[in-house]
Parts: structure tokens; sequence; C-alpha cells
């Protein structure tokens, strides 16, 4: 049974829908990988699975399931047993995360104690334990100190440490590096796989990072202007890109315009409310477009979106 | 990990952190002193005063003080127009202002973080509910709003505190609402939301305690102006009554005899500027340790 199924989910703000039908499965322990530009809804739909969106955002699904559970008729109540427990999140900015009146121990004994009750001794007992897992070394100490007397990497493994205090069966990790600087973002990656690996978690990657996806994941999904473009495994879809958005993508890799004069950039940026084309989403930026593109949208066969799908081995670099 | 040699983390607690940046401001430690001398002689007042502050010596009306021409040792600071020592009466009005000025501080502060931590959390309807209410009260003047409650309730020492807290009620309220808004967009808030917390456990724990800084310094602040609107409505007559001694019953009850016995009026006067400026300088001495946009980066 999948641990994650989610159909033509939709999230609107007004008539604006930020998220336009995204259908997602995740196998128990498996890495599934989001990339797509600034905007083009990633976060919002991970935020409408935990519930998290507050009016005037509306989210409708045909399909929103977790472990056979219907997550759109959870009462508040046992929404918020679950989230937290079973379901858990890592966020971009770990400085911004973390709450700075409390020491980070105690943060993280907080959900020890609400979801597991534990307390006390037991409780500080797996505090610590927690941090070493986490690879922080002095936890005892550490663990006293507030969130702005430590640094931004060691932050984001606190962060880490608090989101798998519960050993969640899926972990959400929305952008966990984009903070950091280049050598913690290894770290911080290795962490988050090697902790994956061991408790066996679902782990759904947000990133603008292609690298890593291209390294970890074992599927990905592509995402524009709310919808998901392409699905593929990886890395078949890194090698034989079939949607243009893809190909445009993996081309502004820096390393791929090695010797060019300018890097390789797809023009324009993703449609907002305002200017929401009527036809591919795609359209008024893709190369390949054609008559049918403008007129009208394209839908999901074979896992692209696209009604001129590249023919493996087309894609020029 | 560490090893024996490599230098243990230590790092400073919240408390310490902030005494170094309130002792760093030097005004405020002195305000500091001298309003803890204040209060303290007011807790002590009892103890202290070497009269009953309504007892009247008929035979003493209007005595100077000590030092001044006509002056006795038996009263230190002179006596009023009914031959009540001053001295006594200053010491106890001090317990009556301090007391007023905390405890509407405290009536206007609870309520005031409540309904501003509602207005925060509830932005469909209760938001623009109650600050539309706080806006009207903001829209009188402080003590004509006092004069106003005052009315209906009647005068007395309960109903001025009261009259006090309502008027300082919209800026905490504003203070808390605009406070909480700014935290609720951060991400720790969410983080919390999604560890599961509930909407009260939010407001209260998580949000509250980021919000408290200004809230603070505020509170420091409105207590010097409460003794200030004390003074106002009891030199009005509308605020404590007489026997009861309080400084600006006091101030108002000599103003007849300001010519021929300066001291009645002019002590009291003293009394009111030294611990409205004493509070005034330790809120400003709380904002430097407190607000994060004046620290100083070490």
């Amino acid at each position: 049974m999948a641990l994650l199924k989610i159909k033509n989910l939709r999230v609107e703000f007004g008539s604006f829908p930020a998220v336009d039908g995204i259908d997602l499965t995740l196998e128990a322990g498996e890495l599934l990988g989001i990339v797509g530009e600034s905007g083009s809804g990633k976060s919002v739909a991970m935020l409408a699975v935990m519930g998290l969106i507050e009016a005037p955002g509306k989210v409708s699904a045909d399909l929103l399931e977790f472990q056979g559970m219907d997550l759109l008729r959870l009462t508040p109540k046992q929404r918020r047993q679950l989230v937290g427990r079973d379901i858990a999140m890592v966020f971009q900015d770990a400085q911004t995360s973390l709450n700075p009146s409390y020491t980070v121990g105690y943060q993280i004994e907080e959900s020890l104690r609400a979801h597991l009750g534990l307390r006390g001794a037991a409780a500080r007992q797996r505090m610590l334990e927690l941090l070493d897992l986490v690879e922080i070394p002095d936890a005892a100490s550490r663990a006293s100190a507030y969130p702005h007397q430590l640094s931004g990497g060691m932050n984001q493994r606190v962060m880490i440490a608090m989101a798998i205090a519960c050993s969640p069966k899926l972990l959400i990790a929305d952008e966990p590096t984009t903070a950091l600087d280049v050598t913690i973002q290894a770290q911080i990656m290795d962490l988050l796989l090697r902790l994956q690996r061991e408790q066996g978690m679902g782990l759904v990657m947000i990133t603008h990072d292609l690298a890593v996806v291209a390294e970890m994941a074992q599927r990905v999904a592509v995402m524009y202007a709310g919808q998901v473009v392409e699905t593929g495994a990886v890395p078949g879809l890194f090698d034989a890109p079939r949607h243009p958005y893809t190909e445009a993508l993996l081309a502004a890799i820096p390393e791929h315009s090695r010797g060019a004069r300018r890097l390789r950039a797809l023009p324009g940026i993703v449609p907002g409310a305002q200017d929401r084309p009527s036809g591919c989403l795609l359209a008024p930026r893709c190369a390949y477009a054609q008559a049918q593109c403008l007129s009208s949208r394209p839908a999901v066969s074979d896992g692209v979106r696209c009604f001129f799908p590249l023919a493996p081995g087309s894609a020029h670099d | 990990m560490s090893t024996a040699t490599e230098a243990m983390p230590d790092y400073p607690r919240p408390f310490k952190a902030f005494w170094q940046g309130f002792a760093a401001n030097r005004g405020a430690l002195a305000a500091l002193l001298l309003f803890a001398l204040i209060a303290t002689a007011a807790l002590l007042a009892p103890w202290l005063s070497p009269y009953d502050p309504i007892e009247q010596f008929r035979d003493h009306m209007l005595t100077a003080p000590a030092w001044a021409a006509g002056g006795s040792r038996q009263f230190l600071l002179g006596t009023d127009e009914l031959g009540r020592d001053m001295l006594s009466r200053l010491l106890h009005g001090g317990r009556v202002s301090l007391g007023i000025g905390l405890a509407s501080v405290l009536l206007s502060l609870l309520p005031g973080v409540m309904l501003g931590l509602l207005a925060a959390f509830h932005q469909q309807w209760l938001s623009p509910a109650i600050m539309r209410v706080m806006d009207i009260l903001l829209a009188l003047p402080g003590l004509l709003l006092a004069i106003c409650v005052i009315t209906i309730l009647g005068p007395g020492l309960v109903n001025t505190v009261i009259a006090i807290a309502i008027g300082a009620l919209p800026g905490y309220t504003r203070l808390t609402r605009a406070a909480a808004l700014a935290e609720i967009g951060k991400d720790y808030v969410t983080a919390s939301r999604i560890a599961g917390a509930g909407s009260l456990r939010l407001m209260f724990i998580t949000v509250l305690p980021n919000c408290m800084a200004p809230l603070i310094v505020n509170a420091s602040l409105s207590f010097s102006t409460a003794i200030l609107e004390t003074a106002g409505l009891g030199f009005l007559g509308l605020g404590v009554q007489a026997p009861l001694p309080e400084w600006g019953t006091m101030l108002s009850a000599a103003r007849d005899y300001i010519e021929r016995a300066p001291w009645v009026i002019t002590l009291p006067g003293l009394t009111i500027l030294a611990s409205v400026l004493a509070i005034n300088l330790m809120g400003d001495g709380l904002r430097d340790a407190l607000d994060p946009k004046l620290k100083k980066i070490s």
C-alpha cells in the first residue's frame, strides 16, 4: 500500500490555483524529489497535505490518503495527532523555524512529551539521543543553547532532530539546504539520507537543486505553475527528459553551459494570477510551442503533461 | 565528539545577557536604584513614617520643614493645612499611588494581551471587531476617557484603577496584535502547528513569549503614565478621596497655600516627578536591553 496517495489536489487562493490538480504517490521508504522554479507550488502542495492551508486558501482533492486514511476527512484533533507524529517537516531556514524563546533541548522534548508521552528524565534521555543521532557534538551542553546561539547548520540539525523525534513515516523536507553553505549542505543531505535509510521513512525532498535529486532520489516530479509536468524514475528522467520544461531546467544547470559565453536560461517567469495562459501553461516560454499549445491545455499521458513530448535522444544540450 | 581539552561551549543565560544590556545604560541603573528606594519606602511606610498619616496636630498647622525658618525637628518635612505630618503622608501616599499604578498596569496588560492575541489569531471577524472598539477608545484623550469612566462609576480608589486601565487597554491590544502578527508569519509557528500544537498552545506558549519585549517596555512606561493620571484625577477631585493620602490629592489640597506654605505643594510634586522620571528612565533601559533592533552587535 502506498504511504501517500494524492489525486487531483487543488489549492486555490481566490481564483488563482496555486496547486492545479497534481497527482503523486509515494511508497513507504521511498525518496521522491519535487523540483521546479520558485512559485511553482511545491511548498503549498505539501502544506496542503499537512492541512496547514488557512482561509482564504481552499484545498480540494479527489483523493488525499496517508496510509489509507483520508486526510481530508480527519477531525482537527485527529489531524493534530497524526501530523507531527507520523508526518513531519523540515523547513528551509532553520534560524526562523525554531522558536527563539526556548532552548533547543526544550523544543525537542516538547514534541516527545506531546506525542510519545515521555516525561522528565526519559524525555531528556531521548532528546540527547536524537541530538547525537543528528551528529551534534556536546549534545548535553548544546541542548541548553538558544537557537540564536547556534549556527545555521547546527540549527538545521536540531530541526531534523525535532522532525524525526517521533519516528515519522513520512518526512517532508522543504528545501532543507537552501539557507546553508555548500559544505554544510552536503553534510545535511548525507544526514537526511542516512536517517531516511535507517528509519525507513518516506522522504519528499522539495528542492531547486537538480544535482541533489539526480544523486539521491528514486523518483522525481517536476512541477511548473502548480502542475506536475513530468514524473519519472531517476536517472531516466535526467538522461532523457520528455517535457520541454524539464529539458529547459536541465539545460539551465551551469555545468551544461561550460565554455559558453552565457548560461542557458529559460526566458520569462512562472505565470501568476493575472497572466495565466489559457492554453498550456508553459506555452509562452516554450521553445517548441505550436498552435495547439496556445489554445488548449494538455493532460498527463504516460507521465508527461505535453502534446508533443520530446522523443528520447532528441533533447539537445 | 569533543575531547576533554576542547572548550565546552558556554552559552550566556538570557537573564545575564539582559542584565548586561540594562546595566550598560547608566541612567537606567541609577533610575532603578531610585525607584527601588521609592518602592521600598512605600512598602515599609507603616514602619518608617513617624506619625499616622491622617492624624491632625491642630497646634502645628502648616509648620515649615525642619531645614526652613520656623521648622522643627518634630516634623521633618513640615505639616499640611490640617496639621498632618507631610513625611508620613508622602510615604503612605506612595503605597496608594504605586499601588494604583501597578494594579492598573496589570488590569490593562492581562486583558490587553488576551484581546491582542485573539485579534491576531482570528483574522476573519474577531480582529476587526476588537480593533475597531480599541480605535474608539483611542479616539478619546486618556484623561477625558478616565473622567468619563469615573463619572459613570463614581470616584474612589478602585474606580480610579479601572478608569486608568481602560485608557491603557488599546495600547496593549494593538502592541500585542502587531507583535503576534509579525511572529505568526514565521516558520517556527508553522513548525509548531506541524508538530500538532493546538490554538491555545500556539497563542500562549509559542507566540506570546516572543512578543514580550515591547510589552514589558510598554508596561513600565504606562506605569508612570498611570501614576500621573492618578495624580491628575486626584488633582481634579475625581480620584482617590480624602483623607486617604495620595500624591495628586495632596497636590490639589495644597493649591490654596502655594504662597504661604510652598513645601505643601512642592514636596508631593517633586515625589511624583522623581518616581515618574525613574520609571521612564528604567523603561528606556529595558528597551535597550530587550529590543533586538537596538542591541549592540558584540
